[in-house]
């Protein structure tokens, strides 16, 4: 589920929590997970990494690895309470780094290969690496998580929430959704059948899957198609969801070059089997102009709910219109889009 | 001297109270192995080949065949296969010839990999309800694809390369026209272009009566360069270069002046009754660097227009060599298994030299991709693919495609006698003789070939459904849906493909 303000005003999670609780038939407690946006207004110019680890000691191995890259202009551990029906496996803690000046290059490639090596730790796990952004991810129930995190105490303009059942790993922290890279994260309702294409394929781009999960890939595919190859979130939709060729080819000349050309070259960057989607980005990728955007997407022959709203400048998307009407009862408009169509809210304001 | 001769392999049973005596079976055994005495058909086992044509044209089924019972004494080391070969070279010093593909290694790998299926996590996908999309697109794809402009003016920036369309990931090998007879080289060419494929040319030119399918040809150009000339670049889909093929690799071939017909002349454009000799390597080609000469050469020749294929033979170090002709510019790279058929070939090397398909296959995909040069080029599987489940295995390891010869010939009537290199095949596929030709129809020939290509096809849409797949690039290089069985732990390190039940 996801919930965006478009004129970028802060609310609470109390929105969010309602609406995924909602749906806790669709979860088992083994994976519940939250991403919001706008979150840290201070330091928004910094990469704020959220990173797990297994015991307390770690943070020194980490903090190592990381001063030898970064600056790192604060950390600390993200508060959490204990919640008995959430094993205490991890020690959440974050940290605010920016990349030194002698860096040459793209410095959100520069990030994720360091999260990447944090990832290497055998115990330590970055969650998310973007700015004014951050995940918070554990076992159990959504609403369990939040409850663990102290969600009350942030205000976001996006919300993304996710409850899992895992069906092809284990439930673990690092298994829950959202998956996040860089200012991307993504919830998903489904399973990926081309999760082995679609992996090797992004291993020729440099990206090394971690989490043991089929949705990981989603993230990723995200960031190569929209911040590395410049896509927009319209093409990028069309490669993770293609027309039938069928209907490609009724279109008209140009378009269906276009569109010919995007399946030929990223075939193997086409997701296959159930998913619908919830991705979010913020406004902090470098090298493409990018807003804080939140994108609904289904598989191209909708095997999975994806439902819509808008109200009063909020826009909810769901698998469950029930997820919506709980927390906003009479929406100005509800729909269901259509099979691999994107429904992109933007949020205007810079925050 | 005597010596012990072989009991000849088959028995030809004629059922005397059926036999009408019509001798049809006589006119219709190319190999003389039946003949008409004392008013009764009578045969010579030792001829015979096991065709079966006399089996099945006989109107009254009096004929069967049966395999001698084994009179030798048996031993694990000393087989029956081996002591024949010894005695028949010790009579003839001369190397034995073969067709068709490898037959003293039967295990193959594909029986040890198994394909995954949906189980109430995701749904399977019924493909008579739902669309699940086969064509696959050959050739070089582009690493990153810009576009320019704005709204409804956006363009594509990139410009891609020459690239091949198929309906279906199948497509006919290589086989020419010498080796097989017009009639069959027709039945294929009017196949593949009802299915939306390709076949090849073989190395033996291409007769004019296949021009009107040649969009739907990739034209070879072999060692010998037999029938190369500009037009029959012009009018090709594509064109490959044969290094090596699976049955023989670092051999070359060889048509002997018997079967260079006036037809076939000037097709291959030599002499009538001239030897036809492709040399073991290309005389232009000694290394790497010469064969990116040729490549560029050919691209140069059909302006940039069309891809450029090279086969190989999978050979010990076939991953470092398609690197290699990859970097040397080749759109597409055809592997020819160890299994792989052929018309002619020594018997030491088709069972002895190069390796199984699937590690090949997967070996190559593998190597491409650690040095970010897959999308450089198309990868096609050749070599024994039997079946549409072989086709999917090959898809899942890597393939974006895979060649099918004998199978395809299976679908024009061949009984696998082994028997191409005679050019006595009595179904009128792998001969010259203008009568043996005149059996095979053209058109009957194309409908089965056809029907083929179609049950396959079907088949794959069943598979991938089945899998929660609805289009075949999603299964390509997917690992992740195959397991293997009874296979040991370097075999599926190789493989990249976990042990069933993990």
């Amino acid at each position: 589920m996801g919930i965006t303000s478009e004129n970028g005003t802060l609310f609470s999670a109390k929105q969010i929590v309602t609406g995924i609780k909602i749906m806790n038939d669709r979860c088992n407690g083994l994976g519940g997970g939250f991403a919001a946006y706008g979150l840290y207004p201070e330091y928004k110019d910094y990469y704020a990494l959220h990173i797990l680890l297994k015991k307390f000691e770690l943070k020194d191995e980490v903090e190592e690895l990381l001063k030898d890259s970064v600056n790192i202009y604060k950390d600390e551990e993200i508060e959490t309470r204990p919640v008995a029906t959430i094993p205490p496996d991890y020690v959440p803690w974050r940290f605010f780094v920016d990349v030194p000046e002698r860096v040459e290059g793209s410095s959100d490639d520069y990030i994720i290969n360091l999260a990447m090596d944090v990832n290497k730790i055998d115990g330590a796990l970055v969650v998310s690496s973007g700015k004014n952004m951050g995940v918070f991810k554990a076992t159990g129930y959504p609403h369990e998580v939040a409850h663990l995190y102290k969600l009350e105490n942030y205000k976001a303009h996006t919300w993304l929430a996710h409850g899992r059942y895992p069906t092809n790993t284990r439930g673990w922290w690092g298994g829950a959704h959202p998956f996040s890279i860089l200012d991307w994260s993504i919830v998903h309702n489904g399973e990926i059948t081309s999760y082995g294409t679609n992996k090797r394929f992004l291993e020729l781009y440099g990206y090394q899957c971690n989490f043991f999960t089929d949705s990981e890939v989603l993230a990723y595919l995200w960031d190569l198609l929209v911040r590395r190859h410049k896509l927009s979130v319209e093409r990028a939709s069309e490669v993770l969801a293609p027309p039938f060729w069928e209907k490609i080819e009724k279109m008209p000349l140009n378009e269906r070059e276009i569109i010919e050309a995007l399946r030929i070259t990223y075939a193997p960057a086409m997701v296959n089997g159930p998913f619908g989607i919830v991705v979010a980005t913020g406004s902090g990728l470098t090298g493409i102009a990018c807003e804080n955007t939140m994108i609904g997407l289904s598989d191209r022959i909708k095997l999975r709910p994806l439902v819509c709203a808008n109200n009063d400048g909020y826009t909810y998307i769901a698998s469950e219109e029930s997820a919506i009407r709980a927390v906003c009862q009479h929406p100005e408009k509800v729909w269901a889009p259509a099979a691999g169509k994107p429904t992109v809210a933007k949020v205007n304001a810079y925050v | 001297m005597h010596m012990y001769s072989a009991v000849p392999e088959f028995r030809v049973n004629i059922d005397r109270d059926r036999c009408r005596l019509c001798q049809r079976c006589i006119e219709n055994c190319s190999f003389d192995a039946l003949d008409w005495r004392d008013d009764k058909v009578k045969s010579f086992d030792d001829r015979c080949v096991g065709c079966q044509r006399c089996v099945s044209m006989c109107p009254k089924d009096a004929i069967t065949l049966t395999r001698t019972p084994s009179v030798m004494s048996r031993h694990p080391t000393w087989t029956e296969d081996i002591r024949r070969d010894i005695y028949a070279q010790s009579r003839t010093g001369a190397v034995i010839l073969a067709s068709t593909g490898n037959e003293l290694h039967e295990r193959v790998v594909f029986d040890n990999l198994l394909l995954d299926a949906c189980q109430v996590t995701n749904p399977a996908i019924d493909p008579l309800r739902e669309p699940i999309e086969l064509r696959t697109y050959i050739g070089k794809k582009p690493r990153i694809l810009e576009l320019e402009g704005e709204g409804e003016n956006v363009k594509l920036k990139t410009k891609l390369a020459p690239k091949l369309k198929l309906d279906t990931p199948i497509m006919i090998a290589q086989m020419s026209y010498g080796a097989i007879s017009l009639e069959a080289h027709e039945a294929l060419a009017r196949a593949v272009v009802m299915r939306g494929t390709t076949m090849g040319s073989g190395e033996g030119g291409l007769h004019k009566r296949l021009y009107p399918y040649a969009d739907h040809i990739i034209v070879q150009v072999a060692s010998g360069r037999f029938g190369v000339h500009p037009e029959y670049l012009d009018v090709a889909a594509g064109v490959e270069i044969k290094i090596g093929q699976g049955a023989k690799p670092g051999i070359g071939g060889h048509l002997p002046g018997a079967k260079i017909t006036e037809e076939i002349s000037e097709t291959r454009m030599i002499p009538v009754g001239t030897d036809a000799i492709s040399p073991a390597p290309h005389h232009d080609i000694y290394s790497i660097e010469d064969l990116a000469q040729l490549v560029n050469s050919l691209k140069e020749a059909t302006r940039y227009k069309k891809p450029v294929f090279v086969k190989i033979a999978a050979v010990h170090n076939v991953a470092a060599i398609s690197s290699g002709v990859t970097r040397a510019g080749a759109d597409a790279i055809v592997i020819d298994g160890f299994r792989a058929g052929t018309g002619a070939t020594p018997k030491i090397i088709r069972d002895n030299v190069g390796i199984p398909i699937e590690f090949a296959l997967a070996s190559v995909d593998q190597r491409l991709r650690d040095e970010g040069i897959r999308n450089e080029t198309s990868i096609i599987a050749s070599g024994s693919i039997r079946s549409s489940g072989d086709v999917a295995k090959a898809i899942a390891l890597g393939a974006d495609a895979v060649k099918i010869g004998t199978a395809a010939l299976i679908a024009l009537g061949c009984t696998v006698c082994k028997r191409c290199y005679t050019g006595k095949c009595a179904w009128g596929i792998a001969t010259q003789d203008p009568q043996l030709r005149s059996r095979l129809d053209v058109e009957e020939g194309a409908r089965r070939v056809s029907n083929l290509l179609s049950a396959w096809s079907i088949e794959l849409k069943e598979i991938l459904g089945a899998a929660g797949i609805n289009s075949i690039e999603s299964l390509r290089g997917n690992r992740d849906r195959l397991r293997g069985f009874g296979l040991d732990h370097t075999s599926l390190e190789i493989l990249g493909v976990e042990a069933a039940g993990t």
